[in-house]
Parts: C-alpha cells; sequence; structure tokens
C-alpha cells in the first residue's frame, strides 16, 4: 500500500500569500458573524475564501489563514487536510467530481468518468472522484466548480466540457429536457385547469 | 455524593468524577490508551468500556461518561471482554508486529493490555497502512507506524506545555499525528511526550537501542539541573547511568520533568575528573590523594584565616557544604559564599523560599513575575503556571524580560522603576493583586542578581506587604531559585561571616592578592579569569572552567554518584540517592573535605553520613523533615536603597547549558542547535 501521509510534498513554492482587499473584506464580514475571540470559527469559511482567491491552498495561505484568525498553524493544516473540499496541490482551473457512488454509477457514471478522465489535463480540467453528492434523483451528477451539471451522459459531458474549454458557462443542472428533478418531458400531473 | 456499585460492589465517590476514576477508587483496573490523569479526555481508544446501567444496551467508554448515583458499573462481563477484544484487534490491525526491535518493548502499555485482549494470530489480512516518520526534533524519535492515535502528545503540547505545534492532519485511516511542518517543538518538555505515548511511536533519541528496560536498575532521586528539585528515577546499567525519567509528586513536579533533566545525563560520561591533579610548572599533572593533600597542607602552612575564601557551586549535596562551611571555620575565614551569582539574599528563611510552595500556585488568584522567565529558569513550574492560568480566573503580569510564557503575560514593564510604581499602587495591576484574595509575587534571581538587587527584595517586600501578602493563612512571597543548591546552602549559613567576603569580594581580593587560597567546591559559574595570583582547589566532577583554572584538582561526585540531601526552591528537603560510583579515584564530596581536615590538623568531627546529617538537622532544624516544605519565617530583609534603571534580566541565557554536567552534554548541544535554527527561521 502506498504511503499515507496528508502533507502532499510534491507541490510547487509557493513563497506569499495575501489576501486581497475584495477578499479580505469578506473574510472580516465571516469573522464578524462570530463573538469577539471567536473568530477562529470563521475557519472554514475563510479557508475557502483563501482557496478562491489562489485556486489551491498553499502552506503559506494556510498560516495567513492562521494569522488572521489568531490561532496556531496547526489548527489550520488540521483542518484543510480533513475536509476534501479543500485542495491542498493546484489543480486545474475546472475542478471535476465525478460522483460514482451506486445510483450514480446504475445510471452510467463510469462513461461520464471516462470522458471527464480523457479531458483532464490538469490545467483546464481536473478530476475528483466523489462519493454521493446528493443528487441521485439526477444521476450521473458532475460538480464542476461550483455548479452541479445533472442527467449526463458520454455525449452531454462532452458537450459540457467542450463549452468550459471555449471560455463559455454552460447552463448548470439537467443536461436533459427536465425542470430541476422533475420529471422529464414535462409535468405528468397538475397539468393545469 | 453519589453511590454507585462497581461489580457488585458498592462505593461511594465524589461526585463530577467519571466511570473510570470512579473504578480506579474502588481498585478496579480499566485499561486505556488515550486517558490520562492530567490532560484533558479524549474518548478515542475506546479500550475503557464498560456495562452501565441504568443507560443504553451496549458498552460505553468509562473515561468520558460521568458517574451518577445508583449506576451499576460492570467490568467484568463477556460483553465487556468481547468489546475490548474487538477494540484491541482494531488497534492492533495497523500496528507493526515489530516488538523486538522496539524501544518501548518491556514497557509499552499496548504490549501489556494485548496479553489481557489480545488474539493470538490477525484475522486482517490486507496490507497494514505505512505512515512516514516525522521529525520532532533532537530528543524525539518517531516511529509513527506504530501510532495508536491516542493524541496524548497532541493534547500534551497544546495544554501542558503550552506549544501547539503538533496536530493530526488527515481522517480516516490516513490520519497522522505530526506538526506538519517537520521541525523539533518549541518546548522545553519535550521528553515527557516519550513518557506519555502509550506505545513505541515516540521514542527517546538519545536513548535508542541503548538498553531494554528490564536490564536496569532503578534508583529514585532527586534532579539538580534547576531549583525544583523535580523527583526523577534514574536507571543505570552497570556504573552507566542510561536514562533518567520522572517520578510522580504531585508537590513538586506532577510526573514532568525538563528535557534538561532528562537528557542532559550523557555529561555524566564526558569531561570528568576521575583522579586528583596538581598543577606543577604550569600545567595540571595526575597525582595521588597525598601528593593533592600535601599541596593544599603547604600552601595553607601558616596562611591567616582571612586569606582563605571559599565558594560553593550550584549543584553542591548540603552535606559538602556543611563540611566545607565547617572546614572554613575551622580554618578561621569567614570568606565563604554559596551565591556564585551574586544574588542579594541572605535575609530570614521566609525571604530566600518559594513560601506558598509549588502547590501553592493552584490556588493563586492573581500572580506578578518579578524579573523571572520561568519558562526557562524551571520549565516545569512554568508549566504548573500555565495550569493555573488555565483553569482560569487567575491575572498574571510580569515585570521583566519579554518573553513567551506559553500563557498570556501582561507585561507592565522592564525594570525597577515599574516595581516601584506598582508598589505605590501606581499601575492598575496593583488593585488586581490587593483584590486578590491569595497573591502571589514570583521574584526570580533577574531580580536579585544585580547591584541593586538588595533594593529590588525590599521593594517586592514592601509590595507583598502592602497586599498582605504574608499573612497566617497565605504567604504568596515566592523566591524562584534557579539552582538546586542555594536554599540548602543558605539554611546551613554558608554566606560571609562577620566582616567576611562575598563572592565579589572574595574575587576582588584574589585580584589585590588579599585572598591566596579559594577552595572552589564544584564552582563554576564565575569569572576564573578574576582568580588572579591566587592558589585555587577546585573540587568538583567535572573538567569545566574551574578544573582549568585549579591549582589542585580534587575528583568529588556528580549527584547521580553520590547520596546527599537537597534543598528546592521551595524550602523543601529531599534526599538523592546514589545510582552508580563515581569514575575513578573519585569520591563523595563530604568524605574528601573531612579526609582533607584531617590532614590539616583541623578533623571534622563526623565519621560517617548519618552524622553528617546529625549534624546538618543540628545546624538547621529544618532538615529534620524530609519531603516537607517547612515554613519560613518573615521578618525585614533586603535593603532600601537607590534602584538603578537596567531592565531585568534573566540570568538563564541558555536554557540547554547553565552547568558543568549539560555543558559536557551532547545531546544538550543538538537542542541548542535546533532551537537557533528555529529562533532564525522566526
Amino acid at each position: 500500500m502506498a504511503m499515507i501521509t496528508a502533507d502532499p510534498k510534491d507541490v510547487p513554492h509557493v513563497a506569499h500569500f495575501a489576501f486581497t482587499p475584495e477578499y479580505l473584506a469578506k473574510a472580516k464580514a465571516l469573522m464578524a458573524n462570530y463573538p469577539p475571540g471567536r473568530q477562529a470559527s470563521a475557519v472554514i469559511a475563510v479557508l475557502d475564501l483563501a482557496q478562491r482567491q489562489q485556486g489551491w491552498l498553499p502552506r503559506v495561505a494556510m498560516d495567513e489563514v492562521a494569522k488572521l484568525l489568531d490561532m496556531a498553524p496547526i489548527r489550520v493544516y488540521e483542518i484543510a487536510t480533513f475536509y476534501t473540499m479543500f485542495q491542498l496541490k493546484p489543480r486545474g482551473k475546472y475542478l471535476l467530481q465525478v460522483c460514482t457512488t451506486t445510483p450514480c454509477w446504475l445510471r452510467g457514471s463510469e462513461a461520464v468518468m471516462k470522458a471527464c478522465q480523457h479531458a483532464a489535463d490538469g490545467e483546464t480540467f481536473s478530476v475528483q472522484e466523489v462519493e454521493c453528492l446528493g443528487g441521485c434523483v439526477n444521476a450521473p451528477v458532475v460538480q464542476i466548480n461550483d455548479d452541479f451539471y445533472e442527467d449526463l451522459d458520454e455525449a452531454s459531458i462532452a458537450k459540457v466540457l467542450d463549452a468550459f474549454r471555449r471560455g463559455e458557462t454552460p447552463k448548470p443542472g439537467p443536461q436533459v429536457d427536465r425542470q430541476t428533478s422533475a420529471p422529464i418531458g414535462g409535468a405528468t400531473t397538475l397539468k393545469g385547469e | 455524593m453519589p453511590k454507585v456499585t462497581i461489580d457488585g460492589v458498592e462505593i461511594e465517590v465524589p461526585a463530577g468524577i467519571t466511570v473510570l476514576q470512579a473504578c480506579e477508587l474502588a481498585g478496579v483496573e480499566i485499561p486505556r490508551f488515550c486517558y490520562h490523569e492530567r490532560l484533558s479526555i479524549a474518548g478515542n481508544c475506546r479500550m475503557c468500556l464498560v456495562e452501565v446501567k441504568p443507560g443504553p444496551p451496549k458498552p460505553q467508554a468509562s473515561c468520558a461518561l460521568p458517574v451518577a448515583d445508583k449506576q451499576e458499573i460492570f467490568t467484568q462481563t463477556p460483553t465487556v471482554k468481547k468489546a475490548r477484544n474487538g477494540v484491541m484487534e482494531f488497534l492492533l490491525i495497523n500496528h507493526p508486529l515489530d516488538c523486538p526491535i522496539c524501544d518501548q518493548g518491556g514497557e509499552c502499555d499496548l504490549q501489556d493490555q494485548a496479553m489481557g485482549y489480545g488474539f493470538d494470530r490477525s484475522r486482517f489480512h490486507e496490507n497494514k497502512r505505512s505512515v512516514p516518520d516525522k521529525e520532532l526534533g533532537p530528543l524525539v524519535k518517531t516511529s509513527m507506524n506504530r501510532c495508536i492515535h491516542c493524541t496524548r502528545c497532541i493534547r500534551f503540547a497544546t495544554e501542558v506545555a503550552g506549544v501547539e505545534e503538533l496536530g493530526a492532519t488527515g481522517r480516516g485511516e490516513s490520519m497522522e499525528v505530526t506538526t506538519y511542518v517537520e521541525h523539533a517543538l518549541s518546548t522545553e518538555l519535550s521528553g515527557n511526550l516519550v513518557d506519555l505515548c502509550p506505545v513505541g511511536a515516540l521514542t527517546s533519541k538519545p536513548y535508542a537501542f541503548e538498553a531494554r528496560s528490564w536490564e536496569l536498575s532503578k534508583t529514585e532521586s532527586v534532579d539538580v539541573m534547576d531549583g525544583l528539585g523535580s523527583n526523577i528515577r534514574i536507571d543505570t546499567r552497570g556504573a552507566q547511568v542510561m536514562r533518567v525519567l520522572p517520578r510522580l509528586n504531585d508537590d513538586v513536579n506532577e510526573e514532568w520533568i525538563s528535557d534538561k533533566t532528562r537528557h542532559a545525563l550523557d555529561g555524566l560520561r564526558h569531561q570528568r575528573l576521575d583522579r586528583p591533579y596538581v598543577r606543577r610548572g604550569g600545567k595540571l599533572v595526575e597525582a595521588t590523594w597525598d601528593q593533592a593533600f600535601a599541596a593544599i597542607e603547604a600552601k595553607l602552612k601558616g596562611l591567616d584565616g582571612t586569606k582563605v575564601a571559599a565558594i560553593a557551586g550550584d549543584q553542591c549535596d548540603a552535606e559538602s557544604m556543611l563540611a566545607l562551611k565547617d572546614l572554613m571555620t575551622a580554618l578561621g575565614s569567614p570568606n565563604i559564599d554559596c551565591r556564585q551569582d551574586g544574588a542579594k539574599l541572605d535575609g530570614p528563611r521566609g525571604s530566600y523560599i518559594f513560601n506558598p510552595g509549588v502547590r501553592g500556585i493552584d490556588s493563586a488568584d492573581a500572580i506578578l513575575l518579578i524579573g523571572t522567565n520561568p519558562r526557562w529558569e524551571s520549565p516545569v513550574l512554568n508549566a504548573r503556571l500555565r495550569k493555573r492560568y488555565l483553569s482560569g480566573h487567575c491575572a498574571i503580569a510580569s515585570v521583566g524580560p519579554a518573553v513567551d510564557h506559553t500563557y498570556p503575560v501582561e507585561r507592565l514593564g522592564a525594570g525597577p522603576a515599574t516595581l516601584r510604581d506598582l508598589a505605590d499602587g501606581k499601575l492598575g495591576f496593583f488593585e488586581k493583586l490587593k483584590a486578590a484574595k491569595h497573591p502571589l509575587i514570583v521574584v526570580g534571581m533577574g531580580a536579585l542578581v544585580r547591584e541593586d538587587g538588595a533594593a529590588v527584595l525590599a521593594l517586592a517586600r514592601d509590595l507583598a506587604e502592602k497586599l498582605n501578602a504574608v499573612r497566617a493563612d497565605w504567604n504568596g512571597f515566592a523566591v524562584l531559585h534557579t539552582t538546586a543548591a542555594r536554599v540548602a546552602g543558605l539554611d546551613l549559613g554558608l554566606v560571609p561571616g562577620e566582616g567576611g567576603r562575598d563572592v565579589e569580594g572574595i574575587l576582588a581580593g584574589c585580584e589585590k592578592r588579599e585572598i591566596e587560597l579559594v577552595y572552589l567546591l564544584a564552582a563554576d559559574e564565575i569569572d576564573t579569569k578574576r582568580l588572579g595570583k591566587a592558589f585555587v582547589v577546585y573540587q568538583g566532577h567535572h573538567g569545566d572552567a574551574g578544573a582549568h583554572r585549579a591549582d589542585v584538582v580534587l575528583p568529588g561526585a556528580a549527584y547521580t554518584e553520590k547520596p546527599g540531601t537537597y534543598v528546592n526552591t521551595e524550602g523543601r528537603v529531599q534526599l538523592g540517592q546514589r545510582a552508580g560510583y563515581p569514575p575513578g579515584d573519585a569520591r563523595e564530596d563530604w568524605a574528601i573535605l573531612r579526609a582533607l581536615s584531617e590532614r590539616l590538623g583541623k578533623t571534622l568531627p563526623y565519621d560517617s553520613l548519618d552524622q553528617v546529617r546529625a549534624r546538618l538537622v543540628a545546624v538547621n532544624k529544618s532538615f529534620a523533615a524530609l519531603d516537607q516544605q517547612a515554613a519560613g519565617t518573615w521578618g525585614i530583609f533586603g535593603k532600601t536603597g537607590a534602584l538603578t534603571d537596567a531592565p531585568f534580566a534573566s540570568p538563564i541565557a541558555n536554557f540547554y547549558m547553565t552547568c558543568p554536567i549539560s555543558r559536557a552534554s551532547k545531546t544538550m548541544a543538538e537542542c541548542m542547535a535546533s532551537r537557533a535554527h528555529l529562533m532564525a527561521a522566526e
């Protein structure tokens, strides 16, 4: 079995990290949600901001968060390594989180996965296999950055990825003729009158 | 108080304790890994499962379950046994079976408990997980495959040592105990991690593969590396001290010791004086005891007592200091001092001991530190101060060096001027001290080893009086000594007699050739250049500064090699025991002085250790009560006088090297290097 370690050693060196004024204001607003002295409660949200700014979480960013929240750096490392949401290595512009849990798998996530893996180049796209994303009724599901793309198959995921590659943002949600998780092909009941 | 039934036996226990503690009171042993009396409760190893009625029909972790009245606790049922067996099997899934090459072997909790709850073979056929080892500095060796994630080390570092540098990263199977940044822990207490680790994940680096626990003979003794007098156990194999471990004493060191106490022992193997030397033609040459004594005798012949002086060192036992004092009295010399650093202490006993005792820290509710950095002067006492801070409602302030105490301290100022303002009630903190029920004033050597030390002492006394900190039920005046011998020396009156000279006077006398013979009893912390042309006799165990300057060297015994009485900073009299014999021709120190006195025709009136100890009690009756703190008498002390502006500085500039033993220690040098690197990084 491979060596287990939470601390990736093969990451590019980032010498410096500082919040932009915009992100700093957001962080301060998050910290203000908690009573004075309890600003550390905002750590997950502030880490997320740091990740949004940088694209991933280098150690200097975690140190900066620790400084901002007056926490011991190790407490921030513990949190950042615990949650899979935090990326400790650089990733592509779009992170494809492909759900492969049973409902998605039954509905053909393997083909979707294959298409994503094919597209993953580490710059535009990175791919990650994840457990249930909670969108089983629209299986298979892929989370691309903050949005869910649902009811995918090999063809539709290819279309979505192509759109991203062109710099467009395809419409999130079901990629078939369906409103959210309502029946395919429109309503079957309560059709008016 | 709740009444509980444990395995059918009813017992009344204090409210608020846990089921595990109740079982201990009832004499029922509960296996555990993560639970530790002095750390917070984690409840993650699940080894302490018991059945409890009323409660859910499943085993419960007794370490995290509070007792309740009419509770029935079962610790020996088949369910409990089966549950513990299951926990043990899970713990062993990823634990390597490398006991034969593991330093913890023989004193391993996992090994011991596997005897009771383990299965004789493994049902796990997958690969075990493998975890990279971590770098935790020159004292702690890691073998992280063996870690069972009890988190004791993390809790110790965070809670007791006060350095939040260890943590658990990752989750589930990829959880690891780590600093993440791979550096030595910045604490002086890191050696205790090794004691706390219930398995062999953290072991002692200097002691790695040196010995097995069952080969060692164990001697209970007392530490001399700082003024606290930590209780230690010295483990020896043959003549060699292999390791030093803490001994439990809630009044002194709880169960912690500092890294210097634990790891300076390799200094005992280097630079030792194992035979007498006499300087001939400018060079020290080996001699016999007879020749060495003859040289001293020749020098002393016809020499007036006032031209003879003696300085006692910082790690001397009371017996040898008494013999030195008696010898000097017999020679007619009033020039004797045990205060190498020049601390201005010579008043009544209450003026130079840590009156409230270490235990007193626990009840203090406002603490003022004057001219001290307890973190370096006595790391274990500093941990006690931190414990007090953590239990809440205690204001702590300092007048002295700006240092990281590991707990928040309000720094009022740097020097005597601030102290005067405080004593005059001009600073806000005065009100806090005044309002406190148990104010504690800790006076460090940094405030006393100065020209104006006596004035500062008088000011501190004045402050204590104003705060009503010294009364029948509480004495909050505490002097924190940095050396193990000082209190005993003051108790025995090793201060200049009438018309006598103190250390400064002796050195000045040497320069002016008014002092012709100086007897250094293991005294190395003085400026030996200032000894001038004086004839120097050095009696001690290490070839350090004193021996290099000496004209006659008499080899003595280190603290592990002689039975000795030590008095710690609280005035607690403790006995050190002999763990091995001194090397070569070296002898016990009081016996050397006794032999020399006979040669000089001034035979000291004792022939055995018992007789010396009887004389100790005759000189100061506080020596009669062992392991107890005799109350200090209060009175007028210090000298009101001019104060200088110089800020207080801790006399300990380098924690890892403060005495001949630690200076000879390679391990301490490595610690210094690792910390220096850290400080440079900051």
